[in-house]
């Protein structure tokens, strides 16, 4: 039986972790390679980089983190953040990602999903998705937004889901903002839309506060697997007491 | 020695690293002359079939791959490496692979049959169907990486080392004779996966 994945997601600034306490206020958290494989003790089942180097001389370093992280770490990584072209995409897979994740650049250039499932094929392929739920004319929608959530686009979370699947998406991590970094617990609702809309895998992001959280988007919001950074990065749980606590909940992990 | 194709269709470094980390010299290959060299053959692979089997002609390394193998000397196959063994592929089409065991590659269906998600992508565990070198020292029910939306379906199903569960059984490794090949990732598989390469080299 496929097992659910739990998935600790790693911010990178020039080549160091770093945490961000409400959105702002990075602090640096050391070395990627030591926090790697420090999560693939507690027995992660994939790990998600995010690049959120600002400046376009600080990107080449992302592809440095990677080549020494498959130096020690032997599960799946998926490297998001400021990729907007294919060599981006294949500099990464190079230096030994298995997946990346495309988000602004994707909306910017839908293109782009088919051209990277085309050279590397649709597992490949991650679409990053932020949402939010925001009011127009009256009644809530679901939006998408880029640059870091920072800007709205007039594009509706289900049709783009839909859209990025028929361009090649293989996955599909879905970033509520509203919920994220709040610790309130994922967008049950919203991710459950999207996971029944499609037939790739999704990744819930943003609010876990809790090894119930997790529990919650893996059953009521159908979830494939949940992506969480705040509440690891701190030592609050460890990757192992989340896969025992669903474990005792019937849900499939794999135990190391 | 053992080889690593370089066909330009895939993460080589994961391999190659995987390999270093349990002690085994492994080094990238590029021509027909290193693979005629190399004691031990890995194919990796991720990509299209049709496109991963078009560069193989291109370079002639399918009659190198072909040549390895029938000398008997070991060969691993990982994901696409274990499908362009079969005789056809129908990703995007129909296209012959290097035909060196019968059978075909096809689509999951388990996304229309039964609503599963396709890739079927992550952790699950293999069902060992006879001892073979490959799958040896694993404890039952090893969880292994997989991310493939195309599974094999041998002719001779003795050829068969392990089983998956993906909405019913599907191939997760073969072996036969100088031949193994897995479905899932072994680069990936954090201790199993690195096992299982420990017990390439020594095959």
């Amino acid at each position: 039986m496929l097992t659910k994945r739990i998935i600790p997601c790693l911010d990178v600034d020039r080549g160091r972790v770093v945490k961000g306490v409400k959105f702002f206020d990075h602090v640096d958290a050391g070395d990627p390679v030591e926090q790697a494989r420090r999560y693939q003790d507690q027995g992660a089942d994939e790990l998600v980089f995010y690049d959120i180097t600002a400046s376009s001389e600080g990107r080449g370093i992302m592809a440095d983190v990677v080549q020494r992280v498959v130096e020690q770490c032997f599960m799946p990584l998926t490297v998001g953040g400021g990729i907007r072209t294919l060599d981006d995409a294949t500099r990464l897979i190079q230096a030994g990602a298995e997946k990346v994740s495309i988000n602004s650049s994707a909306v910017k250039n839908p293109d782009l999903l088919s051209q990277i499932a085309a050279k590397f094929g649709r597992c490949a392929t991650v679409l990053g998705l932020d949402a939010n739920r925001v009011t127009r004319d009256g009644r809530e929608v679901w939006e998408v937004f880029v640059n870091g959530g920072r800007t709205p686009t007039g594009v509706m979370v289900m049709d783009w889901i839909k859209e990025a699947e028929s361009r090649g998406a293989g996955e599909i991590v879905l970033n509520v903002m509203n919920a994220d970094g709040t610790k309130e617990g994922y967008d049950l609702e919203m991710t459950a839309a999207v996971s029944d809309a499609v037939k790739i895998p999704v990744v819930a992001s943003g609010g876990a506060g809790s090894p119930h959280d997790i529990l919650a988007v893996l059953t009521d919001g159908h979830a494939d697997a949940a992506l969480a950074a705040s509440i690891f990065h701190f030592n609050e749980y460890t990757v192992g007491s989340v896969k025992q606590f669903l474990s005792e909940h019937n849900v499939a992990v794999r135990l190391v | 020695m053992i080889g690593i194709l370089d066909y330009g269709m895939a993460n080589l470094r994961s391999v190659q690293k995987a390999f270093a980390h349990v002690g085994e010299d492994a080094q990238v290959l590029s021509s027909i002359e290193d693979i005629r060299r190399c004691d031990r053959l890995v194919l990796p692979g991720v990509g299209a079939f049709k496109d991963a089997v078009q560069t193989l002609r291109d370079r002639g390394f399918d009659q190198a791959i072909i040549n390895h193998i029938n000398s008997g000397r070991p060969f691993l196959g990982i994901c696409l490496g274990l499908q362009m063994l079969f005789d056809v592929g129908y990703e995007d089409g129909e296209w012959a692979g290097l035909g060196v065991l019968r059978g075909e590659c096809v689509r999951f269906e388990v996304d229309r049959t039964l609503g599963l998600k396709v890739p079927h992508m992550g952790w699950n565990q293999l069902e060992i169907r006879r001892a073979s070198p490959i799958l040896k020292e694993l404890p039952a029910g090893s969880n292994v990486y997989f991310v493939h939306g195309y599974q094999v379906v041998p002719v001779d199903k003795s050829v068969i080392a392990s089983e998956t569960d993906y909405g019913g059984a599907f191939v997760s490794s073969i072996w036969r004779d100088n031949i193994v090949a897995t479905q899932f990732h072994p680069e990936k598989s954090q201790k199993i996966g690195l096992q299982i390469l420990r017990n390439f080299a020594e095959m």
